[in-house]
């Protein structure tokens, strides 16, 4: 048994001592490293290791939380009966009973990576100034990066219930990107470049670098466009966005409260036959992927659209229980540090037969946007409504044309996933709207605002 | 603070361990903190969750560049370690750290309930109150659900230079939203109620929010798609500060201005608006949410006069950033936690309120849009393009306020929209936000009476 499992093992236990009738332990600890790179030169160096545990205590159905860092038995103990007396204040609530996952959780290989813990910090310093020089090379407009930022972690998960669950696993991550400004008389665009992988060799220096630089220079002289109704093709970056908004709304916790565009719709077609997406736990390519959720339930592959329709909700054991469904291994933890909610692991938006050219063409005429700014504040994931800053470049005779920017697009989900008219065959990962395995996405019709 | 989170001695050690092999600057800072959130959801109390964290996280600075690493707990060993981590990167000559000085009591805002003693149970009394008012305030109400938050962050900074500096910094926050529903149409609405104050916060009717709620949700029942394109927009009081946060505060923070990352760099002493406008960061203002006897680097908590009649005087300074432009800085050095480095960051930043009457402000618009308050917004400081979401909006035709509208989108850009600034009113309000800048996450005030801007476009639906 690793240390971790035994820390989960051991506060689980307390929690029980306590007074819990049910109690679940989820430890996390690992190192982490994070560079900063600006002008050829190191600005931030952060080392770090750490570890914590979250416990979740039951008295009959009512349920409570608490989280620390004081993994001593004094540490744990006082965790333990912060979990209990949270537990006491909550009301009952008949599905909130402990999870009691089915299924054997598997192993995904390549999970973790040991170029992570193998690279020194000198390489990864090396890789990041590469990046920022590729940048700056692309273009002689291009100025400057703001800075790289390069991360990588490499930690390990427990779990232990007072039901007998148990299980642990490790991951890796490795990820950069950076802001690169052009310049033109006084005239400064930026352009985002971006890489996630599971160890730093997989990273690919020349396209992250060349992405940011070049839609840096690219954006130099955008206008504002006319406010009008037209064909638009996202890129894969906002289809990303796009995708975790869809995905956030079918939480069947979401929908069970009656805050979903989604709610009682199942089985019904809404979205373009052109659209397939599904939530896939299980992807090794996947920064969301693990052998189980944060419940310790197997993580799995959920198809969410398929030929239009929509044909299921993410579920955790709570709205399984609630809404008679079966957990879909959708119960997520952003850290120790909060209790499992619903959310999606990985979306994968199914690559489409058209290239990035043929969308263009189909699109003849409208806008192509590249990125989008205000979700957080321009999306409303009860009503389905958005309304968003975006950046991009007209679409011309099926051409790229001009670039644009201080615009929104607006409109509402189910009518947008409604006119999807085709979805590109290049597809990779995003780190946007959560962990995407994006493409880009013709709609036939969208709402621009602009002059 | 009852009891000192670390001994001045062993903080005097660690320094002097992290310039074993030199370094120009190196500072220890330590940190407890702790926290409770309760929410109510379906009339139902859930989601009760304690939690405590306590680390420190050491930094040295040479030259140009800054190491940071980070512990969980605050145990001599580990922090010797770290300290010793650090050093191991350099190859030079010990540093020797200047003596620390003796402590100082800070000036921390008074709290007069520590919300920490308050029993679970009355907190969520609070949100059954919040929940009931919401779901009677009118039949369209369809579900209410809100939220309580306290914290309390005990922070003590020791540095290479002699510092020695602490705070305890409590706060309090309630937030409810309410969802409104007729005939197919769905509405929501969301307020909050949070200060740099103990429980005495929620003394009154905190459940007022849940009324106020409400009533946008309704309101926005009857809206109409907002219309895109140009007009005159005036910005509702309090959060309609945000927008001022997002098109000025940001490019002022000093590590964008050096990289020339923001459109404000090079413009020190430069006109950027009307001769009405002036506007603040003032990380002192008693109890509001970005308030601190200190900041995270110990620097006392500064009133900055950054618009004075229109000039740009001044950008916020962390040490480092100060240093750089041989300034001091001006108490805007804020981490996250332990493990997040200092950065330039806001605190409480409004527009003085000005003397124009809000109503005459609205009157003397023929026809323009009324952003009565926002969910948000976002702005690139290097271009300065900005965006904000309206959560709550309606046209002026003829001098009035008419229809409301619905997924209003304000965009623009900072430079441009400053200047457009032709009226700041009288009236003033400061409300609670949460800024997001390089991963972390700051509580800031923002504030402002109504604001009217001349031209600004305005991204709906309805083309």
């Amino acid at each position: 048994m690793s240390e971790l499992e035994d820390f989960a093992k051991r506060a689980a236990e307390a929690a029980a001592a306590a007074g819990a009738s049910d109690a679940e332990a989820w430890a996390e600890g690992g190192r982490s490293r994070e560079v900063r790179v600006h002008a050829g030169e190191v600005e931030s160096l952060t080392e770090a290791s750490g570890r914590g545990v979250g416990v979740r205590a039951w008295i009959g159905t009512r349920t409570g939380y608490a989280y620390g860092t004081d993994l001593s038995d004094g540490g744990l103990k006082e965790l333990a009966e912060a979990a209990v007396g949270a537990a006491r204040v909550a009301d009952e609530d008949e599905s909130a009973a402990p999870p009691e996952p089915s299924g054997e959780a598997e192993e995904i290989p390549g999970l973790r990576d040991e170029g992570v813990a193998s690279t020194e910090t000198a390489d990864v310093i090396e890789l990041a100034k590469r990046i920022e020089g590729v940048a700056l090379d692309r273009d002689p407009r291009v100025t400057g990066v703001e800075e790289v930022v390069y991360v990588d972690e490499d930690s390990e998960a427990a779990i232990a219930t007072s039901r007998g669950v148990t299980g642990a696993f490790g991951a890796s991550a490795a990820y950069s990107f950076l802001q690169a400004m052009a310049t033109e008389d006084s005239e400064v665009q930026t352009g985002l470049g971006f890489g996630v992988a599971r160890a730093p060799r997989e990273l690919d220096t020349n396209e992250i670098g060349a992405e940011a630089g070049d839609e840096a220079s690219s954006m130099l002289g955008a206008t504002k466009p006319d406010s009008r109704t037209c064909p638009v093709v996202l890129s894969d970056r906002v289809a990303a966005s796009f995708a975790g908004f869809v995905g956030g709304a079918l939480s069947a916790d979401e929908v069970q409260r009656g805050r979903s565009p989604f709610a009682d719709r199942l089985g019904e077609p809404l979205a373009s036959t052109a659209l397939r997406i599904a939530d896939d736990g299980t992807d090794p390519g996947g920064l969301a992927s693990a052998p189980f959720d944060g419940e310790g339930t197997p993580r799995g592959r959920t198809p969410l659209l398929t030929d239009g329709k929509l044909l299921a909700y993410l579920h955790d054991s709570y709205t399984a229980r609630r809404g008679g469904a079966t957990s879909t291994g959708n119960a997520s933890r952003a850290s120790y540090r909060s209790p499992p909610s619903v959310s999606p692991s990985n979306l994968m938006i199914e690559p489409g037969e058209l290239s990035f050219e043929g969308l263009l063409e189909q699109a003849e005429d409208g806008v192509y946007v590249t990125e989008v700014a205000g979700l957080h504040s321009g999306v409303n994931p009860v009503t389905g409504r958005y309304s968003v800053g975006a950046t991009g470049k007209a679409i011309r005779g099926g051409e790229l044309g001009e670039p644009l920017r201080e615009f929104t697009i607006a409109g509402d989900l189910l009518s947008t996933l409604a006119a999807v008219q085709a979805v590109g065959s290049q597809a990779r990962w995003v780190p946007f709207g959560g962990s995407v395995h994006s493409a880009p996405i013709l709609v036939a019709e969208m709402a621009i605002g602009g002059s | 603070m009852s009891e000192p989170l670390v001994d001045a001695e062993l903080a005097g050690r660690v320094l002097e361990r992290a310039l074993a092999r030199g370094g120009d600057f190196a500072e220890l800072f330590c940190e407890d903190r702790r926290g409770f959130a309760l929410s109510i959801d379906e009339s139902r109390i859930e989601r009760p969750q304690f939690g405590s964290e306590r680390g420190a996280g050491i930094r040295v600075i040479e030259g140009e560049v800054t190491r940071l690493a980070h512990v969980d707990g605050l145990a001599e060993d580990d922090l010797m370690r770290a300290a010793d981590g650090l050093a191991s990167a350099l190859d030079g000559d010990a540093t020797e750290p200047v003596a620390l000085e003796p402590a100082a009591s800070p000036e921390l805002q008074e709290i007069d309930v520590d919300p920490a003693a308050v029993p679970a149970e009355r907190k969520a009394e609070v949100l059954r109150e919040l929940d009931e008012r919401a779901r009677s305030a009118d039949p369209e109400v369809a579900q209410a659900s809100a939220s309580y938050s306290e914290g309390r962050r005990q922070v003590a900074i020791f540095n290479s230079e002699g510092l020695r500096a602490s705070d305890d910094r409590t706060r309090v926050r309630l937030g409810v939203q309410v969802v409104a529903r007729q005939n197919g149409t769905v509405e929501t609405g969301f307020e909050t109620l949070g200060e740099h104050r103990g429980f005495e916060l929620l003394d009154g009717d905190p459940a007022r929010i849940a009324d106020q709620a409400a009533r946008k949700a309704i309101a926005l029942l009857g809206a109409d798609p907002a219309p895109a394109g140009e007009t005159t927009v005036v910005v509702g009081k309090g959060f309609g500060g945000v927008l001022f946060h997002e098109m000025t505060g940001h490019g002022l923070e000093a590590d964008a201005v050096q990289k020339g990352a923001s459109v404000y760099a090079n413009r020190m002493g430069e006109k950027v608006a009307e001769s009405l406008l002036n506007a603040y960061d003032d990380g002192t203002m008693p109890h509001e949410w970005g308030t601190g006897a200190v900041d995270d680097e110990g620097t006392p908590s500064h009133k900055t006069a950054v618009i004075q009649e229109g000039r740009l005087t001044s950008y916020l300074y962390d040490r480092l950033r100060a240093r750089r432009d041989g300034t001091d800085s001006t108490g805007n050095g804020r981490r996250a936690s332990f493990r997040d480095l200092p950065i330039p960051r806001m605190t409480n930043t409004y527009i003085e309120p000005g003397d124009a009457d809000p109503e005459a402000i609205i009157s003397e618009v023929d026809k323009g849009f009324y952003a009565v308050s926002f969910g948000g917004g976002q702005v690139e400081p290097a271009t300065g393009d900005f965006v904000f979401g309206v959560s709550e909006g309606y046209l002026i035709e003829g001098g009035k306020v008419t229809k409301p509208c619905r997924g209003a989108t304000l965009i623009g850009n900072c430079l441009q929209a400053l200047a457009r600034i032709d009226a700041v009113g009288s009236d003033f309000e400061m409300k609670t936000g949460f800024c997001g800048k390089s991963g972390q996450t700051a509580p800031v005030g923002t504030g402002q009476g109504h604001v009217r801007i001349r031209g600004m476009t305005v991204g709906g639906t309805a083309v």
